[in-house]
């Protein structure tokens, strides 16, 4: 992972941050150089850096440019540039940690995922071989987005792949287990939204009051367990007591 | 300390200078939209620059102050009364005992700034009482300002220890004078800021804009466009983003984009050819083509302008924004420290 971490770009996004391009499609290895370039930068604790945002191909790293005022060379963005390159270019001095594993209960069909039947419909499978198929695949966060805690999962099986629906709706529930075109996905909370709902964990992806307050972080693998509809209420009055 | 709303406004919400670290979980910065003025706020009323305010938005609120408090008011223009008192703003003011604020209709800019010596006690959410309106988290439950809610006022004021001990003084004698006698304008104790050069005037002064990653896929036509037309803000617009009337801007080709990371500032450019700037508490990572930037210096300067007004920009280049921005930091630094000198003198 760590041998092909320094091929990458940098480009500006502005003067307050770097944008680390190591790829210009939805591509498994790309995200993985993300997340193991976001892992080094976090533990090179460069001076100034305010956040560290892994998206799909590109990394952000937002930064203080007083941290970076050079007296030979005015320019912070061109000086912290070479502190980046600096870093993912030299071998990582210890073993990245593995990324955690987490299992998703969730509750496939019915009124908590309206849209399984469609999907089915459109996959040419019946409800049950789409349900297999979906909790069949491990995946990966390839980043989280749109809402705090969504998380925006890698690995779903090509025949699942449907387009959002055409019309989104205003509410999606909070816990949503949904597939927007290549990928799979889960609603944190109740939010407007276009994609398929095929289930619904009960889980509770984010809390801001949790530490951590994400369930899932950036890189995570992510498996998905099918249950009953009496164990996902059983589960929701748990947590809810 | 309390204050409580009487009549919360259109918009008003508890920010500080955003909630940082955190974005790698989707959760966005959200603070003041104009971080200038909101730490001149701070400043006048003897604060950390960091401290919470409220953020009040072209309808301000009407509170009651159940005790007395010294605050300082900056940003937007305001009519602001205190018991029906007009009193300027950008300076020090101490308000007795029951009295009750009044903001009125903002006449100039969007969003002003009130700064509570002391701050308000809040806890912090993921290490910030910033407000995020729409993902619901932080400030007051996650929500603008209600009418009867209740804001409490910390008891310890000042940026540092020095200031702790010697505020109360200031507040007790020449500043308590001072507002018994605000009918009294121009008065030879008053003192107060010059808002120029941190609030504009005048909003005809072009927005400075660095060459975005996608700029080069305009059309030609386009390109011209973006720096010789005038755009117009469009009534679709707040704390998330402001969307642009004005010339439709088109892409040479389409482009095939995934989504990345997002920055305040960034012009985006949707299909339908309106630009979108992106304010404060925009998506953490987004996928449409990012046609410019806006000058971090000049961020606060469009947050200021409401609907109706026109932008105009003005090409500049990175290295010399940067360059910008950190003497507009040297420059507000110092006089943030003369302020706090002035009121401990």
């Amino acid at each position: 992972m760590s041998a092909a971490a320094h091929d990458f770009a940098i480009e500006s996004l502005g003067e307050t941050a770097l944008l680390l391009r190591f790829g210009d499609s939805l591509d498994a290895g790309a995200n993985a150089r993300v997340h193991a370039a976001s892992e080094a930068l976090h533990a090179a604790g460069l001076p100034g850096i305010v956040d560290i945002v892994p998206a799909y191909a590109t990394l952000a790293l937002h930064y203080d440019p007083s941290a970076w005022i050079d007296a030979r060379d005015g320019s912070p963005s061109r000086h912290i540039a070479a502190a980046v390159h600096a870093v993912l270019g030299a071998p990582p001095e210890r073993t990245l940690h593995a990324s955690a594993s987490v299992d998703i209960p969730v509750c496939y069909g019915g009124d908590l995922g309206p849209d399984l039947d469609a999907l089915a419909d459109h996959a040419g499978l019946d409800a049950a071989e789409v349900i297999a198929r979906h909790v069949a695949s491990t995946y990966h966060v390839a980043m989280l987005g749109f809402a705090p805690g969504f998380p925006y999962l890698f690995g779903l099986d090509p025949s699942l792949q449907m387009a959002r629906r055409a019309t989104p709706r205003t509410h999606v529930p909070a816990g949503s287990v949904a597939i927007g075109g290549v990928q799979t996905g889960i609603y944190p909370s109740e939010l407007p939204g276009g994609w398929q709902l095929i289930g619904r964990t009960p889980l509770t992806l984010f809390d801001a009051r949790r530490d951590p307050p994400s369930l899932l972080m950036p890189g995570d693998r992510v498996r998905f367990v099918p249950i009953a509809a009496d164990e996902f209420e059983a589960r929701v009055r748990t947590l809810r007591a | 300390m309390s204050i409580t709303v009487l009549k919360p406004g259109l918009l008003t919400t508890l920010q500080d200078r955003g909630r940082y670290g955190c974005a790698m979980l989707g959760v966005g910065r959200a603070g003041a939209m104009d971080d200038v003025t909101m730490r001149l706020a701070n400043a006048l009323a003897g604060n950390g620059v960091d401290a919470a305010v409220l953020e009040i938005t072209l309808i301000g609120p009407r509170l009651r102050f159940d005790e007395g408090a010294t605050i300082a008011l900056t940003g937007a223009d305001f009519p602001l009364r205190i018991d029906d008192v007009d009193t300027a703003m950008w300076q020090p003011i101490v308000i007795e005992p029951g009295a009750t604020l009044d903001f009125g209709v903002a006449r100039h800019g969007s969003r002003a700034y009130l700064a509570v010596a002391g701050g308000f006690v809040v806890e912090p959410t993921l290490g910030s009482i910033s407000t995020d309106v729409n993902a619901r988290l932080g400030g007051f439950d996650g929500r603008a300002l209600r009418e009867g809610d209740t804001l409490i006022v910390g008891s310890d004021a000042s940026p540092d220890s020095h200031a702790t001990t010697r505020a109360p003084d200031v507040r007790g004698t020449a500043l308590a004078r001072r507002t018994r006698n605000a009918h009294l304008k121009g008065s030879h104790q008053t003192w107060s800021l010059d808002p120029r050069p941190w609030f504009d005037a005048d909003f005809a002064t072009p927005i400075r804009l660095i060459r975005g990653a996608h700029f080069d896929a305009l059309s030609a036509a386009s390109q011209t466009a973006l720096f010789n037309e005038e755009f117009c803000i469009d009534k679709d617009s707040n704390r998330v983003g402001f969307r642009l009337d004005g010339p439709t801007l088109i892409l040479a080709a389409p482009l095939e984009l995934v989504s990345e990371p997002l920055v305040a500032g960034t012009l985006q450019l949707p299909p339908g050819g309106q630009p979108i700037a992106l304010m404060v508490e925009h998506p953490t990572i987004g996928g449409y083509p990012r046609i410019g930037q806006i000058a971090t210096v000049d961020l606060p300067r469009l947050a200021q302008r409401r609907p109706g007004d026109s932008v105009r920009f003005a090409e500049i280049d990175l290295d010399t924004a940067q360059t910008r921005y950190l003497e507009r930091e040297h420059e507000l630094l110092r006089l943030i420290g003369a302020i706090g000198e002035r009121l401990t003198s």
